[in-house]
């Protein structure tokens, strides 16, 4: 066929389509593939609800449980723990907690339903860390004035004894409050709330 | 079409069996474009005759690519991507495979060796000009083996399931969780699942043993075919090519074969005689190379006290850590001047009303009150930025002369303090945080993006010497 005989208009046509076609085609198996990647059903099913019997934690004295893969602490704090969270309230990004990082039953001054439990997810807000205890009041590296809490060793963010994040430093939340209840006085169940509670 | 029928390679070694081997080659040849990738890439490559000792580190990280490789595979053959024999696996590899422990210890030495000759290799590229025009290509290339080589090392470093794996992965892969919007539904997906776990280290594995080694063969391939399409720099700066004799030689340059193959193996003796000093004598480098943490299994519900990464990474990670919300501040500071200076010095009208758009923008995002956007989001970026603005060094360099050799005071002030300060940021990027450190950590931050945004200024301001005709020795 000569060159005269192309009917240029059709050919470009055709080559648009057939890319067209193929790009959508290319582009819808990547689909399959991409959500391969996603979470199995059987990585969803793994969360179900910890128990947790606190009656032998002394005061002062913290517990790690492992929920849905992450640590869980509960602390049992002291008459002078609790006092150190209302000399904290200058230091902390967030006292009131007004930022949604605990269910509406702990979003106050000491984030728990009962001052003497802290109940909280283990895991620094900014990357991932898991903060270290450091409950005693005195001066450390990081503030000469520490009143006791958490302290972040990968990036250095630090948290008073309620969870609640310092402010300036690299985490920008509060520790995350679990769902739980009380199933009795010393019996919590991480996980699972009354709703509306 | 008739392939035109080729010459019949002359084989001219010393030997009685000259004819054989040359007929051999003859049948390969003219099926197989065997003699001109040969003259090509090599007896006929010409590179500049005054290549000096910065000139080894390319053809050394060839090398540690290969040794990755090879002992890669033979580690595969024993090793178990799961995270309940994984750390197992990795300790029987150490006591009970025969000589298991050298070919591990052979990779991760290997994995520090790669960063440590990529390192010297791009300083040698920002010494002597080597990214620029008409190099651009080469250079970005080269980028992206290096961005590829971090991946490479990341993914890599989960395999052992130690607590040093487990933390720095929970830790960078929460980088993307960082992000707004699709962050937390991102790093669920990278992970497969809400923590990091089995899923994860299986895809990990993955990535590591072939979807990104076939990314990185496929670039250094590219980078490679680059750089002999345009030819090698030197450390004069001047083009080879510009001036050459009857035949079109360049008068400069020299077959890369036999000068610089055998040049390059003294280079490779050196650099072995190292590498294994280090795999027989020093293999964890005193934690550094492989961190003493690491030797204890992944515990998911105990961060180790003291986490840093391993030592390449220390640089960027110092900048993630510099970012607190007191520094978006004088963040937003050096921004509002950049955008001053820029409007100030640049003619071109369109490029000062788009510079005060997207500086507003990100002054807004940085500092606007509610509009703002959390500092720990600002230290991703700002890490992902330091990363990639490497990039665009073709283009931020305005001087009129390529190597340092002709650089003026200003040049070589900056190429100096960015690497002492390289140096400093990585040093503070494995200590625990301190005031003093984040202060020095913040001050390196707006030295590092200060080397490159004002590149432009003090490249074109800077006095240079004349440059040669040709190179000098």
């Amino acid at each position: 066929m000569s060159e005269q005989d192309t009917d240029q208009g059709k050919r470009q046509f055709l080559v648009a389509a057939t890319t067209v076609a193929g790009g959508v085609a290319a582009g819808a198996v990547a689909v399959p593939f991409a959500a391969s990647m996603l979470p199995s059903e059987r990585a969803k099913a793994a969360g179900a609800p910890v128990e947790v019997d606190v009656s032998m934690l002394a005061p002062g004295e913290r517990v790690t449980v492992e929920w849905r893969g992450k640590p869980v602490w509960i602390v049992r704090r002291t008459k002078e723990m609790l006092e150190t969270i209302k000399a904290n309230e200058g230091n902390v990004a967030d006292p009131l907690s007004k930022k949604p990082m605990q269910p509406a039953y702990a979003a106050n001054e000491t984030r728990a339903i009962k001052d003497e439990y802290l109940v909280v997810v283990g895991i620094c807000t900014h990357l991932g860390c898991s903060p270290v205890g450091k409950f005693a009041k005195q001066a450390e590296a990081f503030d000469p004035n520490w009143q006791g809490g958490f302290y972040c060793p990968c990036h250095g963010s630090l948290f008073d004894l309620a969870g609640r994040v310092y402010k300036n430093r690299p985490a920008p939340d509060n520790l995350v409050v679990p769902p739980h209840k009380y199933l009795s006085d010393t019996r919590i169940l991480i996980g699972e709330d009354t709703k509306g509670a | 079409m008739a392939a035109t029928p080729k010459e019949p390679v002359q084989f001219r070694g010393a030997g009685p069996l000259n004819a054989q081997i040359s007929g051999v080659l003859t049948w390969v040849d003219q099926r197989f474009p065997l003699m001109s990738l040969w003259r090509e890439h090599l007896a006929e490559y010409y590179a500049p005759k005054n290549f000096n000792f910065w000139y080894f580190f390319g053809s050394l990280a060839l090398l540690v690519l290969v040794i990755q490789i090879v002992t890669g595979i033979f580690l595969v053959m024993h090793y178990k991507p799961s995270a309940a024999e994984a750390f197992a696996s990795v300790e029987y590899i150490m006591r009970d495979v025969p000589g298991g422990w050298f070919i591990r210890y052979m990779h991760s030495t290997g994995a520090s060796a790669f960063f440590v000759v990529v390192y010297l290799h791009m300083f040698r590229g920002l010494m002597y000009g080597s990214y620029r025009q008409p190099r651009e290509l080469i250079w970005i290339f080269g980028m992206l083996i290096y961005l590829c080589l971090m991946a490479e090392a990341f993914f890599g470093y989960l395999l052992p399931w130690g607590q040093m794996s487990f933390w720095g992965a929970q830790v960078i892969v929460n980088l993307f969780d960082a992000l707004p919007l699709i962050g937390p539904d991102l790093s669920t997906w990278i992970r497969g699942d809400f923590v990091i776990s089995d899923a994860t280290l299986n895809r990990f594995f993955a990535f590591h043993v072939i979807a990104l080694p076939l990314v990185l063969l496929g670039l250094v391939a590219a980078h490679i075919m680059a750089l002999h399409e345009v030819g090698s720099n030197n450390p004069d700066g001047v083009e080879i090519k510009e001036k050459k004799d009857a035949q079109g030689r360049p008068l400069d340059g020299i077959p890369f074969h036999p000068y610089y193959t055998v040049k390059d193996i003294v280079g490779v003796v050196v650099f072995l005689f190292l590498f294994f000093t280090v795999v027989f004598f020093a293999p964890e480098m005193g934690g550094y190379f492989l961190e003493y943490n690491n030797f204890i299994p992944a515990d998911p519900l105990k961060t180790p006290a003291h986490i840093a990464p391993v030592w390449y990474f220390t640089p960027y990670y110092s900048i993630l850590r510099a970012i607190t919300e007191d520094f978006m501040l004088v963040l937003a500071i050096g921004v509002a001047a950049y955008v001053v200076l820029i409007w100030l010095t640049v003619r071109d009208a369109r490029i000062k009303m788009a510079a005060a758009a997207i500086g507003l923008v990100v002054i807004v995002l940085m500092k606007g009150g509610p509009l703002a956007i959390e500092a720990k989001v600002w230290g991703v970026v700002m890490m992902g930025a330091a990363t990639l603005i490497f990039f665009l060094l073709p283009w931020l360099d305005r001087s009129p002369v390529k190597s340092i050799r002709y650089k003026g005071t200003l040049s070589r002030t900056a190429l100096t303090i960015f690497v002492i300060n390289f140096i400093v940021l990585g040093y503070y990027g494995v200590q625990v945080v301190t005031p003093v450190g984040t202060v020095i950590s913040q001050i390196g931050t707006l030295l590092y993006f200060a080397f490159f945004l004002l590149m432009p200024w003090y490249s074109a301001m800077d006095k240079t010497k004349p440059v040669p005709e040709r190179v000098t020795m």
